[in-house]
């Protein structure tokens, strides 16, 4: 059979490569321009070559935002994804019990991430803070200020809190989407709940799951705007993470030629692991 | 147009150039050559031409980036080393 060519399509994929290059090309190409130059400002700039990337790569405080960053990402998504997965196993499937489930869940996500910062900022205080109150008046010293563990922990639970929903709610997409003769299936064969979990409901969440975890990763690794209105990365630098170092380097001290740098670094970080996890989960997806 | 605040520079208008003429050549590539070739190499998962491209232009940067942090700012080596390294990758990958 003769191939069919159909050149009007580049004209429909235009728009989309329009706007792909205003709002990630053009700003990622002045990014890497700026990583290999220093200014002061008014449009000047001096060739620098790779000397802040190698100021970057041996910089205790980049590896250590970065260690912060890599252990958050992995304490959320090991917390977030099963957790996620539970909470949708257990939701209805009919009734009025479905709209509020589902409301419940979209709920988190349509806050702005700074309103949720400042929700847990005073959430979390010990003077007048319902959650930070209550435990420091069960006997638990909690003071998410000066403690660098309780600040982690604030800002662990609150993204929980924040993110969750997402997972829950592609885990419920995945799962609705099951037809009701698998289970029926499995009811004759005798399938206990765990095989029935292991191999319907799970293979059947696969690509959801893959969204999920690729979502929630690069979100948790990117994160900012939470964290830097609960703690401001403190106390210290404790809870100082990738972005909120670069933007400190960028807009704090206006070094853009280092924060350039560091931004090209995270940003190939970020594409790795990404890859890393897609190509695992869409190869284990179609091994099976 | 003033692209001024784009603060262009020779070294990094070649090495853009340089990444579009290769995205420019897989296309040619894919047109004299429809389907992208995919096969499993030692990967031992299917890979496309452009997959190949993206794991040999992502691994050139990683080996950029390990050459500057561990043995200097003379990059002509890590060049050198990349293009064996795309070679392999499009070869065995």
């Amino acid at each position: 059979m003769d191939r069919t060519w159909n050149n009007k399509a580049w004209f429909m994929v235009l728009p989309v490569l329009v706007l792909v290059a205003f709002s990630a090309l053009i700003p990622l190409m002045t990014v890497v321009n700026y990583s290999v130059q220093d200014t002061f400002g008014n449009n000047q700039f001096f060739w620098a070559g790779t000397e802040w990337f190698e100021e970057i790569l041996h910089s205790d405080r980049f590896w250590q935002a970065m260690g912060r960053n890599l252990i958050f990402s992995a304490i959320i998504l090991a917390i977030e994804v099963p957790l996620g997965i539970f909470v949708a196993l257990n939701m209805p499937r009919s009734g009025w019990g479905v709209p509020v489930c589902l409301v419940l869940m979209a709920l988190p996500l349509l806050i702005p991430w700074n309103v949720v910062g400042t929700i847990w900022q005073v959430f979390g205080r010990s003077d007048i803070g319902l959650l930070g109150y209550y435990v420091n008046a069960i006997g638990i010293d909690y003071n998410y200020v000066r403690d660098p563990i309780d600040a982690w922990v604030t800002v662990i639970i609150m993204d929980i809190w924040h993110w969750t929903s997402l997972v829950v709610l592609l885990c419920y997409a995945g799962l609705v989407s099951i037809p009701e003769a698998y289970y029926q299936a499995a009811k004759i064969d005798g399938a206990s709940r765990w095989a029935v979990f292991r191999y319907i409901q799970l293979p059947k969440m696969n690509r959801v799951l893959l969204i999920a975890v690729l979502l929630r990763f690069m979100d948790s690794f990117m994160i900012y705007t939470e964290p830097f209105v609960v703690t401001g990365g403190g106390p210290g630098n404790s809870t100082t993470f990738l972005s909120i170092d670069l933007v400190k380097i960028a807009l704090g001290q206006f070094d853009l030629g280092p924060a350039a740098a560091m931004s090209i670094v995270y940003f190939l970080i970020v594409l790795l692991l990404s890859w890393v996890f897609y190509t695992v989960m869409t190869n284990y997806d179609a091994e099976r | 147009m003033n692209l001024s605040w784009m603060a262009w520079t020779l070294p990094t208008a070649i090495f853009f150039a340089t990444i579009f003429a290769l995205l420019v050549g897989m296309a040619v590539w894919e047109y004299v050559s429809p389907g992208g070739n995919p096969r499993v190499g030692i990967l031992r998962f299917e890979t496309t031409r452009g997959d190949r491209l993206f794991v040999s232009l992502l691994g050139s940067a990683y080996i950029h980036l390990a050459w500057l942090g561990l043995v200097g700012p003379s990059l002509w080596w890590a060049l050198a080393l990349s293009v064996v390294y795309a070679i392999g990758v499009f070869r065995y990958v």
